[in-house]
């Protein structure tokens, strides 16, 4: 009986259900009641919203379309595409209840003034860092298509694909040209992002989205493929926020070179056998076969699963010497000031996923109360039909206007909230961003630790060879005339060595590279931090604030007309 | 005729000093003060009730007495019995939750209810002068224990009885609204009319309350989830320390002070808002029950006619033959023509009753919503604009903070 059922909602569904109550609109208010899109909403809009407004943080996109009558100055949907498609949008359907928009836009701006461009979440301007007015690399990831992989393909017809329109704005010297576009599937993405991982270790890389456990079958849901072309260009924005990731050849290649993504899927020794490359490095044969073909320098890279097998079982020992071998490890992370970081955003990953959560319970809980009172206005509202269809008495008729009075505050209120709740979801998203980036920043600690570990076996290496050496040189020198295989043997062990040597030092370059790295980074991250939080506390309480005081005045004007009824004490 | 009400808080005695001269009369209850009595199962909660009138049918001009639920009930069902056509005030419900009985919430919710009740029943021009009224206001306990244990049989309407009457008038309506003839009706449009809007209005106003109890506990667990934030972006903010540090604690301790303002929030709805609902809703069932009670009344009305003229008809049949139990049929059909005009009489007096009793009720209910509509817009109003202030005193500091 009721139809104002609002279960389940995402957020961008928030506005789904006015239409119940639009379809109660009272009678006085039906003249300025328009549902429908954008027609009324321009003369509403006041002067300060005109396109090119350096206040408008969207409207300088060169994409943009005059935005749609927005009550708050920033909108969910950075994509211009898809801000017109959506006709539930809130502002219209609340023309017919709410002030006009320029009160409401008043009472944000006096806040909203400055905080405009920090509120916003996720634009792909950077906005935080010094140099932003100048550059920008600006991505959006549209038009999902399916597509068929047909050199694969055992099964005629099968192995189907989504590919997303990928298109990028840019000033940025790196990039030649302004505007291209691409076609990337999410495999793309992934050797993507493997492949900056292994080239900026020690940077906190954003993470990608998660695959798709059972991708192909999820494939067709339209929800889906929605969910994942949002997680994609969130991805990519942040990618391109970074400073030093923005720069990346990997990322450059991914977004502007067309056709098949160029880029190597892993540094996986055995896959680049099976893609044709023949050379051997020494992990596979072991040390005994000394080989010029052995490039030190490999073992800057992260010994890779699986085909590293003697590297990574090596390291493993190391790791576990670490742990439980009484002696101390060659090199020990002495740095205190690390450490103590470490610790400290530990702690902080801690608190800030509780907060998180009661972040949520609180977006839920302003949710319902919404809810309710927009069920109890409702209800106002038929009984106020009811009553007037029947009125005998002029007290009834009283009893009517008192009630009509109430219900529609009811309802107005209880748009605000809902408008409260997307703006505090928007806001305290940021929580959710920064789990996120304590994962990114997990993944750059063991980039370190690793590089670490590498020195540390590539020392006990040397070590073990150095005392090979020692015995077989005492051994040898006892045997007159001396000892022709062994001194071969010495030969070969301290040929051995000088390879490991120059090993050992690369991997101590590359350690002290991600360490750099890792500094540097948290100093981004602490100053990121700073402004992020405090632009979304005060975004927070700006909104909150804003709600509360037209909350008031919604309900302030019903306790004046209903003052004749208060008790004489 | 709405006697004057003096309040019941005024000065002791018969007259505040600024009160016309006492020939004006009035009556004044006031249920207070609620005890638990007794242990384990026989417990139960005892009120205070305070009367203060210049009735000259009273004992005194003020007199305390200790009662309980089922005395009020007691008296309601008197009052049902000896005053039909009057809309008789509504009681609040037995609890069926046991371990809620006890609560403060519910014991206050109930007192509040019952001094309503028994307020409603001294201001109503003819319920005042009810004689049960006297003995519950003034009776000493054992009176009244004894009043309440004689009342069986005859008087007492089993509450299964009420409901199979309340059945009866429901199908009644269905059935003349689906246009089924039924033999004892009244076919009074602007009567069946009035029936109609006061089944329909119970729906109406039962979906109303159950949403305005729900709001009751939406504010309650906002408060709750206020609470909780608050707390987490604090031990967020000592964990960060410096300026952000700060920032969150400021925040956080903002939060947890509006939930408190919330929880005072949801009292205030529960008391002032929801409560007048519920009570509006019991009212109309009251009606309700009036409105069986002239379906009885009228039914009773038409047998007896019935009765009449089939006797007529005997006697006149007793007549052409002369026989001598013509005599007894005379005297019976003259029994049976006085209980006629009885009948007539009650059912008239109904009607009449009912009808100055509707207009009772609907300026009563303007009143008492419209006082319900303001205090909850108050209340939310006094909310709303606590909650800005609160938010809005922490921007300057946070303004600090972060260029620090």
């Amino acid at each position: 009986m009721m139809g104002f059922e609002n279960q389940g909602i995402e957020e961008a569904r928030l506005y789904a259900s006015p239409e119940e109550m639009e379809s109660l609109v009272l009678n006085d208010d039906d003249t300025n009641n328009n549902v429908n899109g954008n027609g009324n909403g321009n003369e509403k809009i006041p002067s300060s919203r005109s396109n090119g407004d350096s206040n408008q943080q969207h409207n300088h996109h060169p994409l943009s379309s005059p935005l749609p009558f927005a009550e708050i100055p920033t909108t969910d949907d950075d994509d211009p595409l898809l801000s017109s498609s959506s006709p539930n949008r809130n502002p219209n359907s609340l023309n017919s209840f709410l002030e006009p928009p320029s009160y409401a836009d008043a009472v944000f701006r006096s806040f909203d003034g400055d905080h405009g461009k920090q509120i916003n979440g996720h634009g792909g301007v950077s906005t935080s860092s010094p140099s932003s007015s100048s550059d920008y690399l600006k991505i959006s990831v549209t038009d999902p298509q399916k597509d068929q992989d047909l050199n694969n393909s055992l099964v005629p017809g099968g192995n189907t694909f989504m590919t997303y329109l990928i298109t990028t704005w840019t000033n940025l010297p790196e990039f030649n040209g302004t505007e291209f576009s691409v076609r990337r599937r999410f495999k793309d993405v992934v050797t993507l992002s493997d492949r900056l991982s292994d080239s900026y270790r020690g940077y906190f890389i954003p993470l990608r989205p998660d695959k798709s456990v059972v991708e192909s079958q999820v494939m067709q849901k339209q929800e889906f493929v929605e969910q994942r072309r949002m997680a994609l260009e969130k991805y990519l924005r942040k990618l391109a926020l970074h400073p030093v990731i923005r720069k990346s050849e990997e990322l450059r290649v991914f977004l502007q070179v067309q056709g098949k993504l160029p880029l190597m899927k892993t540094t996986d020794v055995a896959s680049r056998m099976l893609d044709g490359a023949v050379k051997l490095p020494k992990q596979l044969f072991g040390e005994s076969v000394v080989s010029a073909a052995v490039d030190p320098n490999d073992v800057s890279q992260p010994a890779k699963g699986g085909r590293d097998l003697l590297r990574m079982f090596k390291e493993l020992r190391q790791s576990v010497t670490n742990d439980w071998g009484g002696t101390k490890p060659p090199v020990v992370e002495e740095d205190k000031e690390f450490l103590e970081k470490r610790n400290k955003l530990q702690d902080f990953e801690m608190e800030l996923s509780n907060v998180s959560q009661q972040a949520e319970s609180l977006v839920k809980a302003q949710q319902d109360i919404g809810e309710t009172l927009g069920q109890l206005g409702l209800a106002f509202v038929k009984l106020t039909k009811f009553e007037s269809e029947e009125a005998f008495f002029e007290s009834q008729r009283v009893r009517v206007a008192d009630m009509k009075n109430v219900a529609t505050s009811s309802v107005k209120a209880s748009r605000l909230y809902r408008e409260l709740n997307a703006q505090t979801v928007r806001h305290l998203d940021k929580l959710h961003e920064y789990l996120g980036v304590m994962l990114a920043v997990n993944n750059a600690y063991a980039d370190r630790s690793n590089a670490l570990l590498t020195v540390q076996t590539l020392l006990s290496e040397l070590a073990n060879l150095s005392n090979r050496i020692e015995k077989l040189e005492a051994a040898a020198s006892k045997i007159f005339g001396g000892d022709r295989s062994r001194v071969r043997k010495i030969e070969e062990l301290k040929e051995t060595m000088r390879v490991t040597d120059e090993a050992k030092n690369c991997a101590v370059r590359e350690y002290e590279r991600i360490r750099e790295n890792n500094k540097n980074e948290l100093e981004r991250l602490d100053k990121e931090r700073h402004d992020d939080f405090f632009g979304m506390l005060k975004g927070f309480v700006v909104n909150q604030a804003g709600y509360a005081e037209k909350m008031a005045n919604v309900w302030e004007t019903v306790a004046n007309e209903t003052s004749g009824y208060a008790k004489s004490t | 005729m709405i006697t004057t009400q003096r309040s019941p808080t005024s000065g002791g005695g018969l007259q505040s000093p600024r009160s016309p001269p006492s020939q004006i009369p009035f009556l004044s209850v006031s249920v207070t003060d609620p005890a638990k009595m007794g242990n384990g199962v026989q417990a139960y909660i005892s009120y205070k009730v305070i009367t203060k009138t210049n009735f000259p049918e009273y004992q005194g001009p003020e007199k305390i007495v200790i009662r309980r639920y089922t005395d009020f009930v007691w008296l309601r069902d008197r009052l049902f019995e000896k005053y039909k056509g009057i809309f008789i005030p509504p009681l609040p419900e037995k609890s069926t939750v046991e371990k809620f009985r006890f609560s403060a919430e519910f014991i206050e919710m109930r007192r509040q209810a019952l001094h309503t009740f028994v307020n409603r029943i001294a201001l109503h021009h003819e319920l005042q002068q009810s004689e049960d009224l006297r003995t519950f206001l003034q009776a000493d306990e054992q009176t009244m224990e004894r009043a309440r244990s004689q009342d069986t049989g005859i008087f007492k309407k089993k509450p299964s009885d009420l409901m199979q009457i309340f059945r009866d008038v429901q199908s009644k309506v269905s059935d003349v609204v689906l246009g089924k003839e039924k033999p004892v009706e009244e076919t009074n449009p602007e009567y069946e009319k009035l029936k109609r809007y006061i089944f329909e209005l119970e729906d109406h106003l039962a979906e109303a309350q159950k949403h305005a109890y729900r709001l009751v506990k939406r504010h309650r667990e906002l408060g709750q989830s206020l609470a909780d934030f608050g707390k987490a972006i604090k031990l967020l903010g000592a964990c960060e320390g410096d300026a952000l540090g700060t920032a969150f604690s400021e925040l956080g301790a903002k939060s947890e002070m509006l939930s408190v303002k919330l929880q005072r929030e949801a009292q205030h709805i529960l008391m002032n808002f929801e409560e007048p609902l519920k009570d509006y809703v019991r009212a109309v069932q009251s009606i309700k029950g009036t409105i069986a009670e002239r379906a009885n009344a009228f039914r009773q009305q038409c047998e007896l006619a019935e009765a009449i003229k089939l006797k007529e008809i005997d006697l006149n049949k007793l007549r052409l033959i002369r026989s001598e139990k013509m005599l007894d049929a005379e005297h019976e059909l003259g029994e049976l023509k006085a209980d006629g005009e009885e009948a007539t009489r009650r059912f008239e007096t109904i009607v009449r009753l009912m009808n100055e009793e509707i207009v009772r009720f609907q300026d009563q209910k303007t009143q008492d919503m419209g006082l319900a509509f303001h205090e909850f817009a108050k209340g939310q109003a006094r909310l709303a604009n606590g909650i800005a202030d609160a938010w809005r005193s922490l921007l300057p500091k946070l303004d600090s903070l972060s260029v620090s």
